[in-house]
């Protein structure tokens, strides 16, 4: 089982990117689960999901305690909610975020894990003209796990969203996707 | 030798029969086809202000509506007297749920009606003053809100009769019930307290809304048949003394009825889309005072030591209802 | 055809199918998306004939379905928690009437305190409303109770509930095979009421019974209710031969030879059932330890199918109950129901009170608890997961929450 948990803002899309990686995963011919756990219901109070992908049914529905993958869409969370807690060993992390690491204080784990760094809101300005980075962010998952393929995020993100808004979100999707890659490449 | 007018008084009167009238112009309870849609049997008190009103507007609705009605009850003296399982006196389709629900369940049939395509049968909700004024009023308030196709009556006795005669939002002021005792520096009901549904039903701007009473019953007909000509949500205020819980003799139900509006007190009209069009109005006025003493809930007004003060503040009331409805009194075609 | 999907969605898309001609509606957490899928739906001419009325409150909403139920119409809603409350007046109406009215309950905490998530205290207190109360396991399982919860009330002309664990479920994404319209369709005829208010031919509805007829009126209704006990193996079986899956009034997993039974209702199943594929508990022991546990999964919870719970704990030492809610004051709701089924039967019973208000189950904590089930190591009734530490602080400076 490979299992992911995201970690952002009410009003960010934390839910909806947990919701397209389970359908992308699925169309790719997998089990897969997805679903929110709320703190208050408002705006910009911490929001975590999660997405749980196999080959055989899933049956537990406790939240995502050893994440393999684990999504932050807003760096402001870094030091106030416990975003790392339970990553497996050999598991890595996706950041939205402009800053080097050592800023954010995470050279420590970039030590032990992958860390991944991606611009995801600015990209998702850049695109869609919103600072919504969630879809954008997924492109980068895509590039570290082998469960989600891009074409099958791409018409995951297509039927989520109306026209124009799809065609930015896949763009700004692609975006981070071909940035980690890159590095990937780079860092190889 | 002179030309003498000679006047038909029993033309045109308010007689429930009369040979004298064309038969169009007879009250459908003169009528020995009318549907008895309440009939004989039921266990309502002698002289229930209720039960007659209820016989009057259903069997006048049957008739506008050709048979095609559905009616939903709350509860109260009305559904408590006419179904003691095994028996009913109900005629027609009738259903009874809750106490504050009669206006939502109204709500679901017509929509259920609707989406059956047999929206010619309509549907006529009912309760009493402490149904519709105070534990309904949210529901009743939903169903103006939705314009849901629903005449809702309500027969106002002005207090929980059923129970034993305790405070609705309705009751007057300084009328003695069983919450309200006769007793203190203001005994009675509280005055300034009371919802006027008749002008809530008004402010939610619905087609029809009408006041009515017991005593007035060509006047009464014509409403509910009025009503029913119209679609969407409409609202009927009939006043329906009760002996007991009045303290009146069983035989003057329907002339305290007609007291209630020649003192003022209690205006007849009728309201489409939120305003007045029509007012019925008062022969022979009189001071309230007439219509009080022959209650015995207001016998305090009158005791020893007698509260003209009390009184005073009543006709108050009453000068304040003449004078609003004034500019409309006989507008009506 | 399985399809990634939220789990209040495919609930509103298999409630369309079922083809409900009035869905008064209600808002409230977490249950809204079901109804505002149905109101879109009504709205786009997807569902046709249906009056979606928009109503003031839930006992409004509950009220002008019993209206619509008596006219002889397929009629619907969704609530939770303090709405399931708000309604309890015309819930008893409901049953009473034999009105074959389905309900969704997005299982949800009952306040004070106000708690917006996930237990059964909702469904629970209402569990003596005359209706019957089905849960669901996953999302699946929740859409086909839907279908069966339909026939299954018209058969009986009796109310059903169908609980379905708010957010947990709810607002889960996950695959799920939402029922064709003409599989649907079979299984599910058009309404045939067994009164409705009608000029053609009129009766009185809800007459007031006296002391005399009380009893015999309120026994035959036990004895409908009770029908649902044979009824709903039929439903189920109908739907499924369309299907394929089957899920009865009560699912066993594990081994026959198991020694320790946990009975649970709800999503919680799913993850005592991963944790004992899993085989392996807190000592360390890889198989053994689990392989001795089994799961009874409660689908029907009233009426109570105390036959088949009796017959499927068999030959098993000790039951655990696993609560999601509790009776205060008293102890475990469902252990008292189990307890009764077991009359005669000398095995220790113990209660979990486990997830109130949305705590997770987690299972960690659930592993440790069948370890200690087999150490014999349980108390009686235990809250699962309770912080000690805040509960005696709390208790020794003398302030309340």
């Amino acid at each position: 089982m490979f299992q992911i948990r995201f970690h952002g803002r009410g009003g960010q899309g934390v839910v909806t990117a947990a919701e397209l990686c389970a359908a992308a995963a699925f169309d790719g011919g997998h089990e897969t689960l997805a679903f929110p756990s709320f703190g208050s219901e408002r705006t910009g109070a911490p929001v975590t999901a999660f997405c749980r992908v196999d080959d055989r049914p899933i049956l537990t529905r406790e939240p995502v305690v050893r994440p393999d993958l684990v999504v932050v869409q807003d760096a402001t969370l870094l030091h106030h909610v416990a975003v790392f807690s339970g990553l497996a060993d050999g598991g890595t992390v996706v950041i939205n975020t402009g800053r080097p690491l050592g800023d954010l204080g995470l050279d420590e784990l970039a030590g032990t894990h992958r860390v991944e760094c991606v611009p995801a809101t600015e990209l998702a300005r850049r695109h869609t003209g919103r600072p919504v980075p969630n879809a954008c962010l997924l492109g980068a998952l895509a590039a570290v796990a082998d469960v989600v393929a891009m074409p099958a995020l791409e018409q995951a993100i297509g039927e989520r969203f109306p026209g124009a808004v799809a065609a930015g979100n896949i763009a700004a999707c692609r975006a981070a996707y071909e940035l980690v890659r890159r590095e990937a490449v780079l860092g190889a | 030798m002179t030309a003498t007018p000679i006047k038909f008084y029993q033309v045109g009167s308010r007689a429930v029969g009369n040979r004298l009238l064309p038969a169009e112009l007879r009250t459908e309870q003169s009528s020995p086809d009318r549907s008895n849609a309440l009939t004989s049997g039921h266990r309502a008190c002698q002289g229930c202000g209720e039960a007659l009103a209820a016989r009057y507007v259903l069997d006048a609705a049957v008739r506008a509506t050709s048979g095609r009605l559905i009616t939903v009850n709350a509860t109260g003296c009305l559904e408590v007297f006419s179904t003691p399982y095994p028996e009913s006196a109900w005629q027609l389709p009738w259903m009874h749920s809750l106490f504050a629900n009669a206006p939502s369940v109204a709500s679901g049939v017509a929509a259920a009606l609707a989406a059956q395509g047999r929206s010619d049968i309509r549907v006529l909700a009912q309760g009493g003053d402490g149904a519709s004024v105070d534990i309904g009023l949210a529901c009743l308030s939903g169903m103006f809100e939705r314009d849901d196709d629903v005449l809702y009556v309500c027969y106002d006795n002005e207090a929980y009769m059923n129970t034993g005669v305790q405070r609705s939002g309705a009751t007057p002021p300084f009328a003695r019930t069983a919450t309200t005792e006769a007793l203190g520096p203001e005994p009675g009901a509280s005055p300034g307290q009371g919802k006027d549904l008749a002008r809530i039903a008004m402010a939610h701007e619905i087609a029809y809304v009408a006041t009515a009473t017991v005593a007035e019953l060509h006047d009464l007909e014509r409403k509910v048949r009025r009503a029913m000509q119209l679609r969407g949500a409409r609202y009927l205020h009939v006043l329906s003394p009760c002996p007991l819980g009045w303290g009146t003799a069983s035989h003057d139900t329907v002339r305290l009825a007609r007291l209630a509006h020649r003192s003022g007190l209690f205006p007849i009209y009728e309201a489409i889309g939120g305003e007045v069009v029509d007012v019925l109005p008062i022969r022979d006025r009189v001071p309230v005072d007439e219509y009080l003493r022959p209650q015995r809930r207001y016998a305090h007004l009158f005791g020893d030591p007698p509260r003209p003060d009390l009184v005073a503040r009543v006709q108050q009331l009453a000068d304040r209802n003449v004078a609003r409805f004034a500019r409309w009194e006989g507008a009506g075609a | 055809m399985r399809e990634q999907q939220e789990g209040s969605r495919a609930v509103a898309r298999v409630v369309a199918r079922c083809r409900p001609a009035v869905v008064p509606a209600y808002p409230i957490t977490p249950q809204t998306h079901i109804v505002e899928g149905l109101g879109l739906m009504v709205r786009a001419g997807e569902l046709s004939p249906c009056r979606f009325l928009t109503v003031e409150s839930e006992f409004a909403a509950m009220s002008a379905a019993i209206g619509a139920s008596a006219v002889g119409t397929r009629t619907y809603t969704a609530t939770a928690s303090q709405g399931l409350l708000y309604m309890a007046e015309p819930l008893f109406n409901a049953s009473g009437l034999g009105l074959p009215i389905v309900l969704t309950v997005a299982n949800r905490a009952i306040g004070a305190p106000i708690n917006i998530w996930n237990d059964h205290s909702d469904a629970m207190s209402m569990r003596d409303c005359g209706w019957v109360q089905l849960y669901a396991i996953d999302n699946q399982h929740a859409v086909d109770l839907h279908v069966q919860a339909f026939a299954l009330a018209e058969r009986i002309s009796v109310p059903v509930m169908v609980c379905v664990d708010g957010f947990v479920l709810t607002h889960a994404s996950e695959p799920i095979d939402v029922p064709d319209q003409d599989v649907v369709d079979a299984v599910l005829p058009d309404i045939r009421p067994r009164q409705r208010l009608d000029p053609a031919e009129p009766v009185t509805i809800g007459a007031m019974v006296g002391p005399e007829a009380f009893t015999e009126v309120r026994y035959l209704a036990q004895l409908d209710l009770l029908r649902a006990l044979s009824e709903f193996p039929a439903v189920v079986a109908q739907l499924g031969a369309h299907t394929g899956r089957e899920v009865g009034p009560v699912t066993r997993f594990g081994p026959e030879s198991a020694r320790t039974v946990v009975i649970a209702l709800g999503s919680v199943c799913g993850t005592i059932r991963a944790v004992l594929e899993d085989g392996v508990d807190t000592d360390g022991v890889d198989g053994d330890g689990l392989g001795d546990v089994a799961l009874l999964a409660l689908t029907m919870y009233r009426p109570f199918p105390s036959a088949a719970i009796r017959a499927a704990v068999g030959d098993a030492e000790r039951v655990i109950v696993l609560e999601r809610a509790f009776a205060p004051g008293a102890g475990g709701i469902v252990t008292a129901d189990v307890r009764g089924a077991l009359t005669g039967r000398d095995l220790p019973l113990h209660t979990v009170v486990a997830g109130l208000g949305g705590r997770p189950i987690t299972e960690a904590a659930l592993r440790e608890l069948f370890a200690r089930a087999r150490r014999d190591d349980l108390p009686d009734v235990q809250f699962l997961d309770l912080d000690e530490r805040s509960v005696h602080a709390a208790r020794t400076s003398g302030a309340s929450s």
